[in-house]
């Protein structure tokens, strides 16, 4: 039962049928889902981390490790997110922001941060102020919180679309890579076909339409 | 290069100045003679006004009456509107907070307080649902609940004017703070609504109210017409003892008043600047709480209900209250502990109809002069900064918040000395001046958004088309934001119409207006008089809100692609 299982997952808005999907993504996996804007790309990800609006009917069901997430709210689903930007929180320091994402409980703190951040070669980064990074570094830090928080998927909302080409393909495999390390499901939302070549997985639409890449 | 832009380029320093010479010549004029500087001094220069003041008894009690009831309405009103909005933020029944709000933002202050005070009065409606079943009694009973002598009913006031005011100012600068994908980021790293809002909305969301608060903070200190009908009496606050002072026709406590008023900016400087240390607290301890990546998921099940009764209690009571202004104008006999009166008549309003024409007829028009002033320099004003690039500093926006946080009782009675001397007091013309002052900073903030946000396409592709940049403003810039304009028109109606104490003092007891005339009358305690001039008071603004929103509804019922905000 390990992984993300979406079962007959459907949202309709009117009398639109913007998702029908039925998915396993196993633990490393990445189920990558493709389609123009406004084709239900943003509708499936805000049912997967729970924000999505009422006015939006939805049934079938969202399983994360055997537990039924589908009622869950957000903050109980234990699934992290990384947006087009890095919603890095400007008013913390790196070393904040990382900390805002590791559980309260966890022991030796700031070592541990330290520790996360030269592990991805921003040693000695803790006091700085996010402004003062780069892109590629933002990328780096932003995914860094999220996988301190210890979430059991991972769900990306484009996160590549802003960065330019070099930089895209170099962060691009490094969050798939420190993600399939940690075992994690994956769900990606692009519109770029190279993203769903390098995530390797199957590619589909919104409504499950597999599409070749 | 021909005049017109010549001259419109020197509109926004124009208007800066109308704005701030009034209240730095009305300060001078106010403080003047608290130091004997001013030719009508008796002793000539020296510290006898200061000397006089501290002989006061009431000075410390005033004094720390304006402070408590000031921080503590501000305090209140601003972490309930916090809370309502991390509540209710990305859920379903938001737009209908909003949509309840607005229309309390346009009652005057004055009304507001006549309806909390009908509402809480040992006469009032809470008593009467209780009465005599729950306490027994059949006469209204001997109770200070108004005008308490801790101030606990003005708080309360202050909260109910004040929170809708906030909680309107924090759904404008919500969109600016990445609030949606902020809140979905905390919650998908476990984080509770009023945790994840706190410690990641919350402090880019404070930059942008830091103003309003500021000026609700000196409002509330400092607010004459709903302490002199909520608030204690023996002493009043210091502002509500100023104007006692002030308008006293022998004109010997005048060097009295200036020392107060002095005390008064005094105070509020003080308040503010420690205000400000506390934000400063508030946001090392943000930050620290924040690194420390406590969930603080609990918070949410403890606080949210409390919250939202907090919120829902003012607003309802404010409801009430003006509901009962209303019952209250058209009652016929009704004695206590009804609930409604026996019968109903339309007598009062019958018999006041004189004085209510005409006093309408000065209200409004005071508020259609100086907003129709304050939108053409507005306007103008923006049109200007659009075409000359003009890019406005933080000291402009203090400027524009000047009138707004500088107390009332500091300028306005040097401003009444001032109009005085030259001769021009209980005109129109100063009054609606005055007004004006007020009502720009209001307009101006309620355009300046929307007007600067307008797709500059357009213009590009009318200049494109050969259109000159005066004809593109009147004909596609300013048709366009037909809705803005005309909500930012009814806010300037609303702000003149609730204007009580530049009225009081510029006309000089002989510009009447509704607002005048209601709060002179609240110490008669004729509730059915009270009432209509009450009603009439709110139903002015409402009828500007209601046109605000029709008739762009009307002019573009064929025109789906324009904005009808």
């Amino acid at each position: 039962m390990t992984g993300l299982h979406l079962t007959d997952l459907t949202i309709r808005h009117g009398d639109a049928t913007l998702v029908s999907l039925t998915a396993k993504v196993a633990p490393g996996e990445v189920l990558t889902v493709m389609g123009a804007s406004g084709s239900g790309k943003s509708t499936l990800l805000a049912a997967l981390i729970g924000t999505l609006p009422r006015s939006f009917g939805m049934t079938g069901g969202i399983a994360l490790n055997g537990v039924d997430v589908t009622r869950l709210p957000t903050r109980a689903r234990r699934m992290g997110i990384l947006f087009q930007d890095d919603v890095l929180f400007p008013h913390l320091s790196v070393g904040g922001n990382l900390g805002f994402g590791l559980p309260a409980r966890a022991p030796d703190r700031a070592k541990r941060i330290d520790a996360a951040l030269a592990e991805v070669g921003l040693a000695g980064f803790a006091d700085r102020d996010p402004a003062t990074l780069s892109g590629g570094q933002r990328a780096r830090v932003s995914l860094l919180r999220t996988l301190l928080a210890a979430p059991q998927a991972l769900l990306l909302d484009e996160p590549f679309s802003r960065l330019d080409a070099t930089l895209r393909e170099q962060v691009r495999s490094f969050v798939l890579d420190r993600a399939r390390a940690q075992g994690l499901p994956m769900v990606l939302v692009t519109h770029d076909a190279e993203d769903a070549r390098a995530a390797g997985g199957p590619v589909v639409t919104p409504l499950g339409v597999p599409v070749s890449v | 290069m021909r005049q017109g832009p010549f001259l419109l380029r020197l509109v926004p320093g124009l208007t800066l100045g109308l704005l701030s010479a009034p209240v730095i010549a009305g300060m001078a004029g106010t403080l003047s003679p608290a130091f004997g500087l001013d030719p009508l001094s008796r002793d000539g220069p020296g510290f006898a006004a200061l000397i006089s003041l501290g002989d006061w008894p009431g000075l410390w009690p005033a004094a720390r009456l304006s402070v408590v009831t000031g921080v503590v309405s501000t305090l209140l009103a601003v972490l309930i509107s916090l809370g309502v909005v991390a509540t209710m933020i990305g859920r379903p029944g938001f737009a209908t907070v909003q949509r309840i709000l607005s229309p309390l933002l346009s009652v005057p202050h004055a009304a507001a307080a006549l309806g909390l005070a009908f509402l809480i009065a040992p006469s009032g409606w809470i008593a009467r649902a209780l009465s005599p079943w729950a306490t027994g009694w059949t006469q209204p009973p001997d109770l200070l609940i108004l005008n308490d002598p801790a101030g606990l009913a003005l708080v309360f006031g202050l909260v109910a004017k004040e929170m809708p005011f906030l909680l309107l100012m924090i759904l404008a600068a919500l969109p600016q703070t990445d609030a949606a994908r902020r809140m979905t980021v905390s919650a998908s790293l476990g984080y509770g609504r009023l945790a994840g809002f706190t410690l990641t909305v919350l402090p880019a969301l404070y930059q942008q109210i830091r103003l309003p608060i500021y000026a609700v903070l000196a409002y509330a200190m400092t607010s004459v017409e709903m302490a002199m009908i909520l608030g204690p009496t023996l002493p009043p606050s210091l502002s509500v003892q100023i104007v006692l002072w002030a308008t006293e026709p022998n004109l010997t406590h005048r060097g009295t008043a200036a020392a107060a008023a002095l005390l008064q900016i005094l105070l509020v400087a003080a308040t503010l600047g420690a205000w400000r240390l506390a934000e400063l607290a508030v946001t090392r301890l943000l930050r620290r709480v924040a690194s420390a990546g406590r969930r603080g998921a609990w918070l949410d099940g403890a606080f949210q209900p409390v919250v939202l009764i907090l919120g829902l209690v003012p607003a309802l009571a404010l409801f009430a209250g003006l509901a009962g202004l209303g019952v209250w104008s058209v009652a016929g006999l009704w004695s206590f502990p009804d609930i409604l009166p026996q019968n109903l008549t339309l007598a009062t309003w019958m018999r006041a109809a004189p004085t209510l024409w005409q006093i309408s007829a000065t209200t409004l028009a005071l508020a259609l002069v100086s907003t129709g002033v304050a939108l053409a320099l507005v306007l103008a004003c923006l049109e200007a900064e659009h075409r000359f690039g003009l890019n406005p500093s933080a000291t402009v926006l203090w400027l524009l918040y000047l009138p707004l946080i500088m107390p009332q009782v500091a300028f306005l009675p040097g401003l009444q000395m001032l109009a005085l001397s030259a001769g021009v007091q209980g005109g129109f013309a100063p009054v609606a001046a005055v007004h004006l002052v007020f009502v720009l900073p209001y307009v101006f903030l309620s355009l300046a958004s929307p007007f600067r946000a307008w797709d500059g396409r357009i213009a590009v592709q009318g200049a494109a088309l050969g259109a000159s940049p005066d004809r593109v403003f009147w004909h596609l810039r300013l048709p366009m934001l037909l809705a803005p304009v005309l909500t930012a028109a009814a806010v300037g109606l609303a702000v003149s119409v609730g204007q009580y104490l530049p009225t009081l003092l510029i006309g000089g007891g002989r510009v009447e207006t509704l607002t005048t005339e209601a709060v002179s009358l609240a110490s008669g305690g004729n509730r059915r008089v009270i009432g209509t001039h009450a009603l009439l008071q709110m139903a002015l603004p409402a009828m500007g809100f209601a046109l605000a929103v029709g008739l762009p509804r009307l002019v573009f019922a064929n025109r789906r692609g324009v904005g009808l905000a």
